[in-house]
């Protein structure tokens, strides 16, 4: 006998939705009040928005928003590294499409490519317009971001042309890239020096959070292995730096970290204002890297490292090859969290004078000129934090779950 | 076989590794430790600034725009240090209060038959979880709480008024257009503790909501069968269970919400963190404040954390 499924009277959407929002009297008193408020409150924002905000604010101070203070004349070194950095995504997102490979990268590959293109190029068109950029600098996002869509063409067209050997080198470009573009930054090699201080607004946010990011991960994966540790000096030396850190408020420790590290080292020694709030923001999110990271390493079953090790596997391999990767897998959502933080946490650098995105909002409002312009800018900001981190967790819930799915252990969905 | 046992080099033998790996370790931190101390000592000297406690007791020079203990500028250093701790324990304490009062409502707003009130419960917590608290409470400080009128143009509602010059608590009257009440409380202070409470909620929401979720769904049929209202249910059956997996996810968020505390300066409360920068900058004495500093936020954290240890005792299954 054929089963028959069970049969699903699928209601109509207007029905559905009666029945949600006007399920119950109290339902439907509820829901009035929240239309009622919520259509207050949205045309209230829209006549704020179109008619009473004026957005001249954020264009006239577009460049030290993007930049800070760094001298005009050597702006051209931070757009040579804008547009390498989009033809490097552009060639990396073609040979990721053509060659989709197997494992992690086939995971974290997008499946709506083509959307992410028209996204891009509907951002690259309006953004630079809807923030009345002059015809200049819209001339040069266009043209960087038909560079990155001209790499990407370029890379699946010609991609398979490439001997495998070159192939496999072409992931490196990424970190000599970032050595490129911390030479560009703060010059050296031939260029004019540009101090620290003087960077600022968006590409001191982003060159904090994208160090700090890089450089707590193994900071942090070394302290998770240190407090699971037999030894107990590794142990306790772990247990007493993670609880330090955590215990503090971050702006204790970045005022302590401009404050006392000109007391603990030599004369000299001691880095730039901004180079020490770096390494204070590194060390601060190592601790919590390394919390997520040891509930990666409890996940483990303590039968793989004994496995490993009585395959004669020395300590220090079976921790890269056999634990490592299956913790980091699992810690991988939280650690992504923690990086969110970590971007979120560059606006407390802020209070310790440095001039990041939030720190320039402040010396912009100080102006009399902008006296009462807050809400635009702080909107905005907003905004862009906002998107930020919310792509980021979007995209670490994208691939936890498609880890999952790919994991053998894992019940198949 | 040509290969014949051999007996591995001593610093190989398993009995001696575990040693010496951390005697290499204790090593490299007792040379770093060594190294540190030594500047910190020399530089220290250099300057005459070893560590000292007497100009605690020296007058401060400043004075402090809202305190609950009487301060003025002559009274000493560790006066003021006292205000500012008091001043961070009062927006800790209400912001907890706050934050878990809004939380807990968000997080069972998740679970309600209304269609709207739950999406609206996640479009809280999404908005507000990307935002960095820091951009919140500057919000809050310049764009609502510094736009409010003043005088006679304030928000007036029986017993209390909430003006630009702060929040009236007590039957407030207008003397020659300056709001005056028993009970004030600035709009700094209204300022933080807003921010505080509306970031802190979203992550105390997601903490319930885990929590009730964790309750499985036929305690709420079996509830509902024996005739309990939701309410009822939510009340007797859900949240007594829930609260087990709450309370420990709570006590990290209260424990952050004490730290996050520290961001006052960013609208001009002065907390601990406040006026200690402020006695840093007049005494030069930077390794006396920030042991203060830290020791203060740690002993916090401590009590925050025996405090919610005994009430997750209390919401623990008790066994025989």
């Amino acid at each position: 006998m054929a089963s028959t499924a069970p049969l699903v009277v699928r209601a109509s959407p207007l029905r559905r939705l009666q029945k949600e929002l006007f399920g119950s009297r109290l339902d439907g008193l509820i829901s009035i009040a929240l239309l009622a408020a919520l259509l207050a409150a949205g045309l209230g924002f829209f006549r704020w928005a179109l008619f009473q905000a004026q957005w001249a604010v954020l264009s006239a101070n577009s460049t030290l928003f993007a930049v800070g203070r760094y001298p005009v004349e050597q702006q051209w070194r931070l757009w040579l590294l804008t547009s390498l950095l989009a033809l490097a995504t552009g060639l990396s997102w073609g040979l990721l499409r053509a060659f989709p490979g197997s494992g992690a990268v086939r995971a974290l590959w997008p499946r709506n490519d083509r959307w992410a293109a028209s996204i891009l190029v509907v951002l690259a068109l309006w953004r630079p317009m809807a923030l009345q950029l002059t015809l200049a600098i819209q001339a040069r996002w266009w043209g960087i971001a038909a560079l990155l869509l001209l790499a990407r063409w370029a890379a699946g067209r010609y991609g398979p042309a490439i001997p495998q050997a070159c192939r496999r080198l072409i992931p490196l470009f990424w970190p000599l890239l970032y050595l490129v573009g911390m030479v560009l930054i703060s010059g050296g090699l031939g260029l004019v020096q540009v101090p620290p201080s003087e960077w600022g607004g968006l590409l001191l946010t982003v060159l904090m959070a994208t160090f700090a990011i890089l450089l707590c991960f193994p900071l942090g994966v070394l302290l998770a292995l240190g407090r699971r540790s037999e030894l107990p000096l590794l142990r306790w030396g772990s247990v007493i730096y993670i609880e330090f850190i955590r215990g503090a408020p971050l702006i204790t420790l970045l005022f302590l970290g401009q404050n006392i590290l000109g007391f603990l080292l030599p004369g000299g020694l001691a880095p730039d204002r901004v180079w020490r709030a770096a390494w204070v923001l590194t060390f601060f999110a190592a601790a919590y890297v390394a919390e997520a990271v040891r509930s990666g390493l409890a996940a483990v079953p303590a039968g793989q490292l004994e496995a490993a090790r009585s395959l004669g596997l020395p300590m220090p391999l079976a921790l890269i090859h056999v634990m490592l990767p299956q913790a980091i897998r699992v810690a991988l959502p939280a650690t992504v969290g923690q990086f969110i933080t970590l971007l979120q946490d560059t606006t407390v650098l802020s209070l310790i004078g440095l001039l990041d995105l939030v720190g320039t909002a402040r010396t912009v409002m100080a102006n009399p000129m902008f006296l009462g312009k807050n809400a635009e800018v702080y909107l905005v900001l907003a905004i862009l934090f906002w998107t930020c981190c919310a792509a980021l967790g979007l995209g670490s819930r994208a691939l936890e779950t498609r880890l999952n799915t790919h994991s053998p252990s894992a019940p198949q969905a | 076989m040509t290969s014949r046992f051999q007996i591995p080099p001593w610093w190989r033998n398993r009995r001696y590794l575990p040693w010496l790996v951390q005697g290499a370790v204790a090593l490299v931190i007792a040379v770093v430790v060594a190294f540190l101390l030594t500047n910190l000592l020399l530089n220290l000297t250099a300057r005459g600034l070893l560590l000292s406690w007497s100009w605690l007791g020296q007058p401060a020079g400043f004075d402090l725009a809202e305190t609950i203990l009487p301060f003025d500028a002559s009274l000493p250093y560790w006066r003021a240090m006292l205000a500012g701790l008091v001043n961070t324990l009062r927006v800790v304490i209400a912001g907890l209060v706050g934050a878990t009062v809004l939380g807990t409502l968000i997080g069972t707003a998740s679970f309600s038959s209304n269609g709207l009130l739950r999406r609206l419960a996640r479009v809280y917590v999404e908005v507000i979880r990307n935002i960095p608290l820091l951009l919140q409470l500057i919000f809050w400080y310049f764009v609502v709480f510094l736009a409010l009128p003043n005088g006679r143009d304030a928000l007036q509602l029986p017993g209390i008024v909430l003006a630009k010059s702060g929040l009236f608590l007590g039957s407030p009257e207008l003397v020659d257009g300056v709001w005056q009440a028993p009970l004030r409380f600035t709009v700094e202070f209204g300022a933080l503790l807003t921010g505080l409470v509306v970031y802190t909620a979203a992550f105390i929401a997601e903490v319930v909501r885990g929590g009730i979720a964790s309750v499985p769904k036929g305690q709420w049929e079996a509830a509902t069968s024996l005739g309990f209202s939701p309410l009822l249910t939510l009340q007797r059956i859900v949240l007594p269970q829930a609260l087990r997996v709450i309370v420990p996810g709570l006590n990290t968020q209260y424990i952050s919400l004490a730290k996050n505390s520290s961001l006052a300066v960013a609208c001009g409360f002065t907390d601990l963190y406040s006026v200690s920068e402020t006695t840093l900058n007049q005494t030069g004495r930077a390794i006396e404040v920030m042991l203060i500093l830290l020791g203060s936020y740690l002993v916090i954290d401590l009590v925050i954390s025996a405090l919610m240890n005994g009430l997750n005792g209390l919401v623990q299954l008790r066994e025989r």
